[in-house]
């Protein structure tokens, strides 16, 4: 378990184990092939990650080509190596990603219309951007509880797209790690400590920093109606270069 | 608000009534023997189960505090493996494999029928606490398909009979139900 928050994230050795550094400073190296293509103005689509919080490699969306590799990276966790030669956009990649989408569209219940963060949210800018007009998948529809029993957020699993943002923040930044995962595969969802109901969680400290990063409505301030949440993750990076000030 | 592990760290564990100190003890035992690390969270848990058959709520809140371990990240562990069960056995337990050798050998079929006849899907316990019914992916016992574990004997060769005679014996609670679990047992199926 990681105990200081402010350290970068440690650089994921097994997604690619026989990297050749092509420069360090003071000791790092830890560039992706996603902020170096960022720092350079090209776009590259995520969903899982968040400025100023540990990377995850979850969603996948990210993947991109590597010359002389059959197999997709996903940008986010695979660090810059000499020669590498690096395609983020190919007909190819832009059916993988569509297809990543559309599952996870299909896995959960996500209607636009009735949603909260509907017009701000971050899954359907992505579905505008990558031109996603129908799911070939057909949906589970899942059926899962609300929980709004928190008196100033609520959390409704059926718009929760496992990105996993609300975990590493609560664990990360606010240190109470509040949120984990329980189950896995098809069963995976958020809970609060012992799978208690968000307002009678004994370790939540009602920061909202979960609120905020979650790209979704699934995490939601109450009393917002259909459109009326945005959300707005850019204090992560402040808070990450203050603490990072703070340290001696 | 009181830091996050200092709440359920202090407060003094309350498990089950029925739960005296001595099982308790062994799981002190185990997590000092790792020095209260965190890591020792999984071998903690194996602990628990096995001195209580099943982790309960209030005994994840004491392993969390003592190991300084997030409530969330216990309750994630112990739903994430198979292995932990968040809810109390029953007192007889009936593993039905359903590995590719059982199912072709028709454990689907009897599983189908217990279930029925129990009123249970697997997975779960009975509503008298008598038997749980679990199923298993794969015993390694294939050469004795289709196989099952009746409160912990492999039985091989099932029949939907065998299964249902020895369930009818549970439920009229057989004193000794032990001695007669391995009446099919030696037979050899191989050919």
């Amino acid at each position: 378990m990681t105990s200081n928050a402010s350290i970068p994230p440690k650089p994921r050795t097994d997604v690619n184990p026989a990297r050749i550094y092509t420069l360090r400073i003071n000791g790092r190296e830890d560039e992706t092939i996603l902020t170096v293509a960022r720092q350079n103005g090209i776009d590259i689509p995520t969903l899982c990650h968040l400025d100023g919080l540990a990377e995850r490699g979850a969603c996948r969306l990210c993947i991109v080509e590597i010359q002389g590799s059959p197999k997709l990276y996903a940008a986010c966790v695979t660090l810059v190596k000499q020669d590498m030669d690096v395609i983020t956009d190919s007909p190819r990649i832009r059916d993988y990603r569509r297809k990543i989408l559309e599952l996870i569209f299909s896995e959960r219940n996500h209607v636009c219309s009735v949603c909260v963060v509907n017009g701000n949210c971050e899954l359907q800018n992505l579905a505008v951007k990558l031109g996603m007009t129908h799911v070939r998948y057909g949906y589970l529809n899942l059926t899962h509880a609300v929980d709004a029993s928190h008196p100033r957020f609520s959390l409704d699993h059926n718009r929760c797209v496992l990105c996993l943002r609300c975990i590493r923040v609560c664990k990360d930044i606010e240190g109470a790690h509040t949120w984990d995962i329980a189950g896995r595969g098809i069963h995976a969802r958020i809970i609060s400590d012992l799978n208690q109901p968000w307002g009678e969680s004994e370790t939540c400290t009602g920061c909202g920093k979960c609120v905020q990063v979650c790209p979704t409505g699934a995490l939601s301030e109450k009393g917002k109606s259909v459109a009326e949440m945005t959300k707005r993750p850019e204090f992560l990076p402040y808070l990450q270069m203050m603490r990072k000030e703070a340290e001696p | 608000m009181p830091p996050a592990t200092a709440s359920p760290a202090l407060s003094s564990p309350s498990p089950s009534p029925a739960a005296p100190d001595k099982r308790l003890r062994i799981i002190d035992r185990t997590m000092r023997l790792h020095g209260y690390a965190s890591h020792a969270l999984i071998e903690t848990l194996h602990a628990v189960q096995e001195a209580f058959g099943y982790l309960d709520p209030d005994l994840m809140r004491y392993v969390a505090g003592r190991l300084k371990v997030p409530l969330s990240r216990v309750y994630a562990v112990a739903t994430f493996y198979h292995f932990f069960t968040l809810k109390p056995p029953g007192e007889h337990t009936c593993v039905l494999c359903k590995g590719t050798a059982c199912h072709i050998g028709g454990a689907a079929e009897i599983l189908r029928q217990v279930e029925a006849m129990l009123g249970v899907h697997a997975g779960e316990t009975t509503a008298d606490k008598k038997i749980s019914l679990m199923i298993a992916r794969c015993l390694g016992s294939c050469g004795l398909a289709p196989a099952g574990v009746f409160d912990g004997t492999i039985v091989g060769n099932l029949t939907l009979d065998t299964v249902v005679n020895k369930l009818q014996e549970w439920r009229s609670h057989d004193a000794d139900h032990r001695k007669s679990a391995g009446d099919c047992e030696n037979r050899d199926r191989c050919p």
